[in-house]
């Protein structure tokens, strides 16, 4: 069930728009907001609240790169790719990540504290490498950095 | 040198407030054209000062203005988008814009919104710009607080709602029709046009989406006239423009220069030349989706018609380097799995023609590479190219790979015979 919170939330959204419908991104951004990500019972009760079928929902949810449709840990590590990141060695700080989490891009740590993706040119490329933990930019990224970095996140 | 879009921004400081930004003459402009000049007035100006679109299409701006349907029978409800929607890799100049100055943002938005009597607009924000989000939710505020937005602006009848819209990630959005798509809830898919977005955008209705380092332009030319703005260019095209660097130079960055200001000045003397130890092979001249350009190039004025003739774009104007210790081949797989991955997988070329390129590409860099690969390469040059797509989407992936065949094509062949990369560095795409 959505809260009254979530209701109240989405149809401020709603009164934006000319339809329920066009209000739906921003219905999924508010229930993962509070959730973390979008179960297949999430994405039927907002389906329903602004008017949509599940699949219909699902198709939209399904085609955004940050609407999680699997669960996610509590935080998520989005690990720019792209060509410059590329060009100035994003790799180190992959392969870092990958052995102090002991996970992969896609996968959760087993304490359920961390989830690490690749992510697409985060637009701060003068400052490569770079990654986003949440809210959070880091830019000019070394391994010597990240332990007190990830130390932030409990 | 002057320097309008970028005089009040200073990295690291917080941006001006409202109570600053108007210390400084911010929203002169819309008082301008609110009180003095006609919708009609203000595109002729527009059109005029031969402001094109800094987003990469480099189209004149007035003249897109003028498309959409004017007078009493217009339609009543008229849209407005700012696109911030910033995803072209190596892009970072409307960052600089977004976190500078975000009232200079507003101002050109109204400015724009009242040229073509549009009554709502949105900021179409890239979810990855956070500190972007809060700045202009609090200039969105302050612009309503102090009467420059809302019904009866200063007093002139004139009524303009505002809105912040953050995205929640995907490079079609950046596509002006795919970006309405994803502004009416639906996949960023990009439309057939015609209709153009002029006539039927958002919600069908009349709808200009402009970049925001164009929507920035706009306050200026108001305030100084369209022949101060084209006296600020180099050459043949008007204004400043934002250029940026990265890659393995000595100090990447964003200026703000004469449009027209040549390649070789901009990455010796801003971007400080390259690092010790690492030699120039190539640039891309305006991120991921235009062709390299290389040392015999250098001394081109970054302008649209001058890397066009060069068998480019200067698309956003911020370059990204190839150096001799980066693999081409890398490089490239590295821009075609981002293109397989963004591609919205409407169309058929771009939705299976991709991954295949990203594979060819892959087996090339681990020394698995055959030589009629090579072919099968040059082939989706074609048939992914102009015309053959729904959008710009594929023909943009494929630039980069067609000149990187012109001009590197020798390390491809070395891959192929020897095996192996030259580089030893075989990219792992992510998933």
């Amino acid at each position: 069930m959505l809260t009254a919170e979530e209701k109240h939330q989405i149809e401020h959204e709603i009164s934006l728009v000319p339809t329920r419908k066009a209000a739906c991104i921003e219905a999924l951004k508010i229930v993962q907001q509070n959730r973390g990500w979008i179960s297949d019972s999430s994405l039927a009760e907002v389906a329903e609240f602004v008017d949509m079928s599940p699949a219909e929902l699902d198709s939209v949810a399904t085609f955004y790169n940050l609407i999680f449709r699997r669960p996610v840990g509590r935080h998520v590590i989005l690990l720019c790719d792209s060509i410059s990141c590329y060009v100035m060695g994003y790799e180190i700080i992959r392969d870092h990540l990958y052995n102090t989490l002991g996970i992969k891009y896609g996968e959760t740590t087993g304490d359920g504290r961390f989830t690490l993706l690749p992510n697409a040119c985060l637009g701060t490329c003068d400052c490569a490498p770079a990654l986003m933990i949440d809210n959070d930019l880091y830019r000019n990224l070394t391994v010597e950095q990240l332990e007190e970095i990830l130390n932030k996140y409990t | 040198m002057e320097k309008p879009l970028t005089q009040h921004i200073v990295p690291g400081r917080k941006p001006l407030n409202l109570k600053e930004y108007e210390a400084v003459g911010g929203y002169a402009s819309v008082r301008k054209v609110l009180k003095e000049l006609t919708p009609a007035e203000v595109q002729n100006l527009v059109k005029d000062s031969n402001l094109r679109g800094r987003g990469g299409a480099g189209f004149n701006t007035g003249l897109k203005w003028s498309f959409v349907p004017m007078g009493p029978d217009a339609p009543a409800t008229k849209y407005l988008v700012a696109n911030a929607d910033e995803m072209e890799p190596g892009t970072f100049k409307d960052r600089v814009l977004l976190e500078g100055n975000p009232h200079q943002l507003l101002e050109g938005m109204i400015v724009a919104a009242y040229a073509i009597q549009a009554n709502i607009s949105y900021v179409f924000l890239r979810w990855a710009y956070k500190l972007a989000a809060k700045e202009i939710t609090q200039a969105i505020a302050e612009a309503y607080e102090a009467g420059y937005l809302g019904k009866n602006i200063l007093g002139t009848g004139y009524h303009l709602e505002m809105h912040l819209h953050t995205g929640v990630g995907r490079y079609m959005c950046g596509e002006e029709t795919a970006l309405l798509n994803a502004l009416e809830g639906k996949r960023a898919n990009p439309r057939a046009k015609p209709p153009f977005p002029q006539v039927s955008g958002l919600f069908g209705k009349p709808t200009i989406v402009n970049n925001v380092e164009t929507l920035c332009c706009l306050p200026h030319i108001i305030n100084n006239g369209a022949e101060w703005f084209k006296g600020l260019g180099k050459g043949p095209d008007a204004g400043t423009k934002l250029y940026g660097v990265s890659g393995r130079v000595k100090s990447p960055g964003c200026w703000e220069l004469p449009m027209g200001t040549p390649i070789r000045e901009i990455l010796e003397e801003h971007a400080g030349g390259m690092q010790d130890g690492y030699l120039f092979r190539g640039l891309l001249p305006g991120g991921a989706s235009t062709d390299f350009l290389v040392e015999e190039h250098l001394d081109l004025p970054m302008d649209y018609g001058s890397i066009q003739a060069a068998g480019s774009r200067m698309g956003t104007g911020t370059m990204i380097i190839l150096d001799d210790q980066t693999c081409p081949v890398g490089f490239v797989l590295n821009l075609q799995h981002f293109f397989a991955q963004e591609s919205c997988g409407f169309c058929t070329p771009c939705r299976d023609g991709l991954p295949w390129v990203e594979r060819l590409l892959l087996a090339i860099d681990k020394g698995e590479g055959r030589p009629e690969d090579m072919q099968a390469l040059e082939f989706h040059t074609k048939y992914l190219g102009p015309g053959n797509t729904f959008c710009a989407l594929a023909p943009g992936a494929m630039e980069p790979l067609q000149s990187a065949l012109k001009y590197f094509r020798e390390d491809f062949e070395q891959h192929i015979v020897e095996h192996h990369c030259p580089w030893s560095t075989v990219w792992q795409p992510s998933i």
